[in-house]
């Protein structure tokens, strides 16, 4: 029997009651998951959210996800993404200096910026420093 | 060989014209040196595409029935207020003004969406735009009150005025502090985490014109997308500044006033833009021809982003309190390959001045003056040079008494 392997990018809400817990590491541990976190933050009222990315056998993934919600983590799909405009866009580079992860680049010589999607970690940095309004947040 | 400005026409309009851009010429002259480049090549073409805070567009707005005079009263474009100080219907807008209701910095940074620039750049897109003034009313005009949607085909004169643009060099700009900074560098990362420079380096125009030889008021250009001209020397012309062994200024130095007709222009080249935790602009695409009218031109307009320096500045402490400490001097060259030293540490270097577009506004005014569209015109006055010794004064600090 082959076990098909899934990769899924999430959300994760965390309750005020869950926040104390090491969830990451026991998907990691007890449920065999790779992960990778994109961001994470706790809100002032201890809410705290982490946009990651899980890696592991479909199996594995499903019963992960029975120990989140148990826990009271809820899960939501990541379906924000970042787009550029290239209408908008004029290659000046300002946003290439706030960007993370490099997911925006100046590519020599041409000094054109250019956008790779699957770098990019969603977390929205470019979107108020681009002067033109290129680059977008959709949901 | 010299030539003059007239023969260089009389070949545009025979269409014998040799025009290559400010980045083509490094490569000609580096080949043929500068006294065969200069017989070779007639005219060098520059471009710029850059935020410029120094924009407005002066509009007559046409008389109403009843009339109405809104100079001394209020006017307001797409909620962002112009200046009526002027005559019953001509009104100024400038790039930087906010509808009354933004929030400014008050949420900090704040974004500043929508200002004077992005009205502008929605007149050139052909989007209407609600006007609304207010005015005391005069037996001659007695309407106090008007609101209507107006499109730039429907206003009279109505041109884009910079009374500064075409920046000769300029600063790099990073941040010493532990905190982000929102400036009109862009965003700049705390503890030397980023550099921003603002220049197109070799295709600048008054880079390749260092001593203002060709370019004067009355120069014809590009500006915007049409053709436009030089109006005087620009606000803060800093002509005497340090300069390199080839006569380049080491900092900030000339400036440019501009004028042209908006109605020629498009918002390819006019881009409202704002500029987090600081403000709203325009950008503007600004282009200027250079004839190559003797071997000094040719040698000048040859210049490249090796032989270009700028100086870095802390704008956390040293900029915002007027301090004239320059951390170093870096090339274009250094910029443009993305990283820069400063104190030891590797620093990622990003434009907000777009390369590829200032080399696109090189090329069509490199095809405009090919096709015979566009003219050069020699300056009725040349622009202060080095040796006019002025340099822009701090604000005098004499307060009223209490």
């Amino acid at each position: 029997m082959t076990t098909t392997q899934v990769s899924h990018k999430v959300v994760l809400h965390f309750p005020p009651t869950a926040t104390g817990q090491p969830v990451v590491y026991t998907l990691s541990r007890e449920y065999g998951l790779a992960f990778n976190i994109l961001r994470a933050s706790i809100s002032p009222q201890e809410e705290g959210l982490m946009v990651i990315e899980l890696s592991g056998s479909e199996k594995d993934y499903g019963r992960a996800t029975g120990y989140l919600k148990k826990i009271g983590v809820r899960l939501q799909p990541l379906v924000q993404d970042i787009r550029k405009n290239d209408e908008r866009c004029t290659d000046c580079g300002a946003c290439v200096g706030v960007c993370p992860t490099r997911a925006l680049v100046v590519e020599r010589p041409s000094m054109k910026v250019t956008f790779d999607p699957d770098a990019c970690v969603v977390c929205g940095e470019c979107v108020p420093c681009c002067p033109v309004g290129a680059m977008e947040l959709q949901f | 060989m010299a030539k003059t400005l007239e023969e260089i026409n009389e070949k545009i309009r025979s269409g014998n014209v040799v025009v290559v851009t400010a980045e083509e010429m490094v490569g000609v002259v580096a080949e043929k040196g500068a006294k065969e480049a200069a017989e070779a090549v007639d005219v060098v073409t520059t471009g710029t595409f850059g935020p410029m805070c120094s924009s407005g567009v002066m509009m007559n707005l046409g008389h109403s029935r009843p009339r109405m005079k809104c100079g001394g009263g209020q006017v307001r474009l797409n909620r962002v207020p112009a200046y009526a100080g002027l005559a019953a219907v001509d009104i100024f807008l400038g790039a930087t003004a906010l509808p009354d209701e933004d929030p400014r910095n008050a949420v900090f940074p704040g974004g500043f969406r929508y200002g004077g620039g992005h009205v502008i750049e929605d007149l050139v897109a052909g989007r209407r735009v609600l006007l609304e003034g207010t005015a005391y009313g005069t037996d001659c005009y007695p309407r106090r009150e008007v609101a209507t949607w107006l499109t730039l085909q429907e206003l009279n004169e109505c041109y884009l005025f910079n009374p500064r643009n075409g920046y000769q060099n300029y600063n790099v700009a990073v941040n010493r502090s532990d905190r982000t900074i929102y400036t009109y560098m862009g965003t700049l990362l705390p503890r030397l985490g980023s550099a921003n420079y603002c220049s197109a380096g070799q295709l600048s125009p008054l880079l390749n014109d260092p001593h203002y030889r060709t370019v004067g008021v009355g120069t014809r250009i590009f500006l915007g997308g049409g053709a436009g001209y030089v109006v005087w020397h620009g606000t803060q012309h800093s002509p005497s500044v340090e300069r390199t062994d080839r006569g380049v200024p080491k900092s900030g130095a000339g400036t440019l006033a501009v004028l042209g007709d908006l109605k020629q222009m498009s918002s390819r080249w006019l881009r409202g833009a704002s500029f987090r935790g600081y403000g709203a602009t325009l950008v503007v695409g600004l282009g200027v021809p250079i004839p190559v009218l003797d071997e000094e031109i040719a040698a000048s307009t040859a210049i490249s982003d090796e032989d270009i320096v700028a100086p870095v500045v802390d704008y956390s402490k040293a900029y915002p309190e007027r301090q004239s400490k320059v951390m170093c001097h870096v090339t274009y060259a250094q910029l443009k390959s993305g990283a820069i030293e400063v104190d030891g540490k590797t620093v990622p270097a990003t434009p907000l001045s777009s390369y590829p577009r200032a080399k696109e506004i090189a090329q069509t005014l490199k095809d405009w003056v090919a096709d015979g569209k566009l003219e050069l015109s020699a300056p009725v006055a040349n622009l202060p040079g080095a040796d006019a010794k002025i340099a822009p004064r701090p604000m005098a600090d004499h307060p009223p008494r209490g």
